[in-house]
């Protein structure tokens, strides 16, 4: 089976800053890959690229079989790739449910004249797309809470909300922008039970994390990034003994 | 050769002017990336309470002009502090509508004070417009005069926000809102003084409109409103030189065209540069493209 | 006293269908576009001109007037919709200006100032709407079956995806929503409902002119829509209600002189007050819930 996903040489750079310096990836199926660095590293740019936010000065990614390089962000949704946004990103004035549901909005197709006049077709679908949001929102835990707002929700509910809209879109491919930033140690315990269940239930998980628990706990292999470039691969244990992380991390010694 | 010239020398007065309005929306956009869309009234503002001061309170020049600014400039302060401060925070479309709903109050204001009908505008006796032929070109000293103290009041302008601590606060609030309170910047006050000298200057626009076209009336402020505003855009929305810069060339594209094209043209230019720039070069002359951060 | 009712009423009606048009491309998509007068014209002179011209009937005239908008809105919306927030909102008040340019100059279709007269009531089966009560019911009649159509909009995949980019366009991105399409569909809608105001309009009136469709019309619209509440259809019928009354009742309470220098004056002052103390307007976006005059249960319904 092919990596689910991979960069060849990926670069980007913004007027004259170089974001990200040809940097390759491969994620296979099924995994849990890692991707720590200092801030400003070029991490969330690299989500960025992928999912077709950012446009990709040079390079290639390839979900898959299909080269995904110059793909419309909605275009690459539907080939199967979902994220979460490191600053919570919600539809805030729309209810958990309906959050959830535009999850399904690249699975279902009816248009303007179909909604307009409810089509028996149409409110089927309707009830498919429901039911689908359920099942999201009740994989992370929020079912109860589908009629709510969506920012009456507490930070730690938003974060899991953003993961079930995520979800709701089917994808093989999940990114996970800093899922744990703000959580406490409980609620980060209960992440990680959960991205193992995502895992656990056919996807594949690439993941950005400052907290090293998260990290080292459940990655099965890590990238590091400094300065937009990729200076270390390999396994958790690897990667906490590698000299050029440590230094990224914490400077050189004197 | 000289038809060319006398366009240009009209171009340049009309540009001034232009220049001197579209002051007003670039500092307000650099610092709060909003549209006054108010500030085409606050011109009109300008140029009806100079009138008042002089036809119906018998001010002389010399007295009128500098109240007509400071009661401007205050006005200008106090519509920032009413209508625009409580949105700071909410999302970007406050602020735009109650931008609109200012300016259509103020329109109508003017209307039912003053009526609607234009008014003659006086003509102090030491500003008589004596005419001058200079080379086949035929100038007067009020487009002089109007040139010179445009100039002057934007060689001031540059030097105070380049060379002063509080115009060094302005360009640091307007690069970032949030770090510079961290540095002891006051953003209501620097927002405020924004406010304040972009309609006093609006206001000297206003009083010279009314001397150089004889005539006031409350419904003055849109279309020069939008031309200032093209010209703001096209020299680059934020950036003080390309607003000055913008004023003087639309200035003197209206009366190149209007001269070599047709009259009818005046109105339309302003309108197609603009259409242009929003299609083609949004960041005008000298500004820069923005970037979103995802 | 009937007939000023009536009157009054029809123009609600008008005004309501067009502000639920400015709701869509406002209340749900968050686009601040505001060329509604435009649409709203483009939408009086389809239909006046295919009455007068062609002899066709209203009921051809209306589906006419209302695509012909939308189909302007349409281009409207992919002209302008790479621009940001503000310059669109611009772009859109140019279109107004625009649109009311080409209604006086191009005199061999529209007559220009002079404007069109003799625009013929519709007519039925033989019956003709030519009293007030009978235009009354037409109009509303139309404004509850668009005020449904909007509602069914809203509760679909389409109105989930408008409110997904008034809400977090950089996210509705990242969900697999075409966000281009979708903007440019929501102005283009918004645009029929305006044209369906401007066809009622026209064939009440039976006489129009350029002067209607002025950028002051377009920020009336505007008013209705934000005093109304942004995104709620009840809310577009009360703002266009509240709007025109008020007027009215500074009228009866003596106030003299020039009513439309007052009445905009009153605009500006509304469109401030509102945004700054309530800027969700009377509704927010709840619905009134017409379902409580026969089931019972609250009257009023979130989101």
């Amino acid at each position: 089976m092919p990596p689910i996903l991979q960069g060849e040489k990926v670069s980007k750079n913004f007027d004259g800053v170089q974001a990200l310096v040809e940097v390759d990836l491969t994620i296979e199926a099924g995994e849990i890959f890692g991707l720590i660095g200092p801030n400003g590293a070029g991490k969330t740019t690299f989500f960025n690229v992928v999912t077709g936010m950012d446009v990709a000065s040079s390079g290639r990614i390839t979900l898959g079989s299909q080269e995904i390089t110059k793909r419309k962000p909605y275009a690459i949704t539907k080939l199967g790739v979902a994220r979460t946004f490191q600053n919570i990103r919600l539809f805030h004035q729309m209810t958990v449910l309906q959050n959830a549901m535009i999850g399904q909005h690249c699975r279902s197709e009816c248009g303007l004249v179909r909604s307009t006049f409810r089509t028996p077709g149409q409110r089927r679908e309707e009830g498919v797309i429901r039911e689908k949001a359920l099942k999201a929102l009740d994989f992370v835990g929020l079912a109860g809470l589908a009629d709510h707002r969506a920012d009456s929700l507490p930070y730690g509910e938003q974060r899991r909300l953003e993961i079930a809209r995520a979800l709701a879109t089917e994808p093989t491919l999940l990114l996970l922008d800093e899922p744990a930033a703000g959580m406490n140690p409980q609620e980060t315990r209960r992440l990680m039970a959960l991205i193992d269940r995502i895992r656990a239930s056919g996807l594949t998980i690439f993941l950005i994390e400052h907290d090293m628990k998260v990290v080292m706990g459940i990655c099965d292999r890590i990238m590091v990034l400094n300065f937009g470039q990729k200076i270390a691969e390999g396994s958790p244990g690897q990667i906490q003994k590698d000299p050029r992380v440590i230094e990224a991390y914490l400077g050189v010694e004197d | 050769m000289s038809e060319f010239l006398q366009q240009l020398v009209n171009g340049i007065t009309v540009g001034s002017i232009y220049a001197l309005i579209a002051l007003g929306y670039t500092m307000v956009y650099g610092i709060l990336m909003f549209i006054n869309f108010a500030h085409g009234e606050i011109y009109m503002a300008g140029a009806f309470i100079g009138w008042y001061l002089m036809t119906q309170l018998g001010l002389p020049f010399l007295i009128a002009t500098p109240l007509t600014v400071i009661a401007v400039a205050l006005l200008g302060v106090v519509i920032e502090k009413i209508a625009y401060r409580p949105l700071r925070h909410a999302s970007r479309l406050g602020p735009l509508i109650t931008a609109i709903g200012v300016s259509i109050f103020l329109q109508n204001l003017a209307a039912a004070i003053f009526g609607t009908d234009p008014r003659p505008f006086p003509l102090p006796s030491f500003l008589e417009r004596n005419i001058y032929e200079v080379g086949g070109v035929i100038l007067d000293s009020l487009q002089i005069w109007i040139f010179f103290l445009s100039i002057l009041i934007m060689i001031g302008l540059d030097l105070y926000v380049n060379h002063t601590r509080m115009g060094k606060a302005m360009r640091a609030t307007k690069i970032n809102k949030q770090v510079a309170p961290l540095m002891g910047i006051n953003l209501d006050t620097v927002i405020s003084l924004v406010f304040a000298i972009g309609s006093g200057i609006a206001a000297l626009g206003g009083i010279m409109v009314g001397l150089y076209y004889n005539s006031v009336s409350p419904t003055m402020g849109f279309m020069p409103g939008l031309v200032a505003f093209t010209a703001a855009v096209l020299g680059g929305i934020g950036n003080i030189r390309g607003a000055m810069i913008g004023g003087m060339l639309i200035g003197i594209l209206e009366n190149l065209g209007a001269g070599y094209i047709s009259s009818g043209f005046k109105q339309g230019i302003a309108f197609f540069v603009l259409i242009a720039l929003l299609l083609f070069r949004q960041e005008g002359i000298m500004g820069k493209v923005e970037r979103e951060k995802v | 006293m009937e007939a000023y009712l009536a009157h009054m009423l029809i123009i609600i009606g008008i005004y309501a269908v067009i502000t639920m048009g400015q709701n869509i491309i406002l209340g749900y998509t968050g686009l601040f576009g505001i060329a509604q007068a435009a649409f709203y014209g483009i939408g009086a002179y389809t239909s006046a001109i295919l009455a007068l011209k062609l002899g066709l009937p209203f009921w051809v005239g209306l589906p006419a007037g209302a695509l012909a908008a939308g189909l302007f809105g349409w281009l409207l919306g992919l002209a302008t919709m790479r621009l940001g927030g503000d310059y669109f909102c611009i772009a859109t008040l140019g279109f107004v200006v625009i649109v009311q340019q080409v209604l006086l100059n191009w005199e061999a279709l529209t007559r220009g100032a002079f404007g069109l007269p003799d625009i013929p009531r519709p007519s039925l089966w033989g019956f003709s709407f030519d009293t007030r009560l009978s235009y009354c019911l037409l109009v509303w009649v139309l404004v509850a079956v668009l005020g449904l159509l909007m509602r069914n909009v809203a509760d679909s995949r389409l109105g989930r995806a408008f409110m997904a980019i008034r809400d977090n366009e950089t996210a509705a991105l990242g969900m697999g929503i075409n966000t281009f399409l979708v903007k440019v569909i929501a102005v283009s809608l918004g645009a029929v409902y305006a044209g369906v105001g401007g066809v009622l309009y026209a064939h009440y009136t039976t006489y129009i002119d350029p002067s209607s469709f002025s950028v002051m019309e377009t920020i009336i619209v505007l008013c209705m829509a934000v005093l109304g509440g942004m995104g709620s259809i009840s809310g577009s019928i009360l703002g266009a209600a509240a709007l025109i009354f008020a007027p009215e009742l500074l009228r009866l309470v003596g106030v003299t002189g020039s009513l439309s220098i007052y009445r905009q004056l009153l605009y500006g002052i509304i469109l401030v007050a509102a945004i700054l103390t309530r800027p969700r307007g009377i509704m927010g976006m709840a619905e009134f819930r017409f379902q409580a005059l026969f089931k019972g249960g609250p009257w009023i319904r979130e989101i």
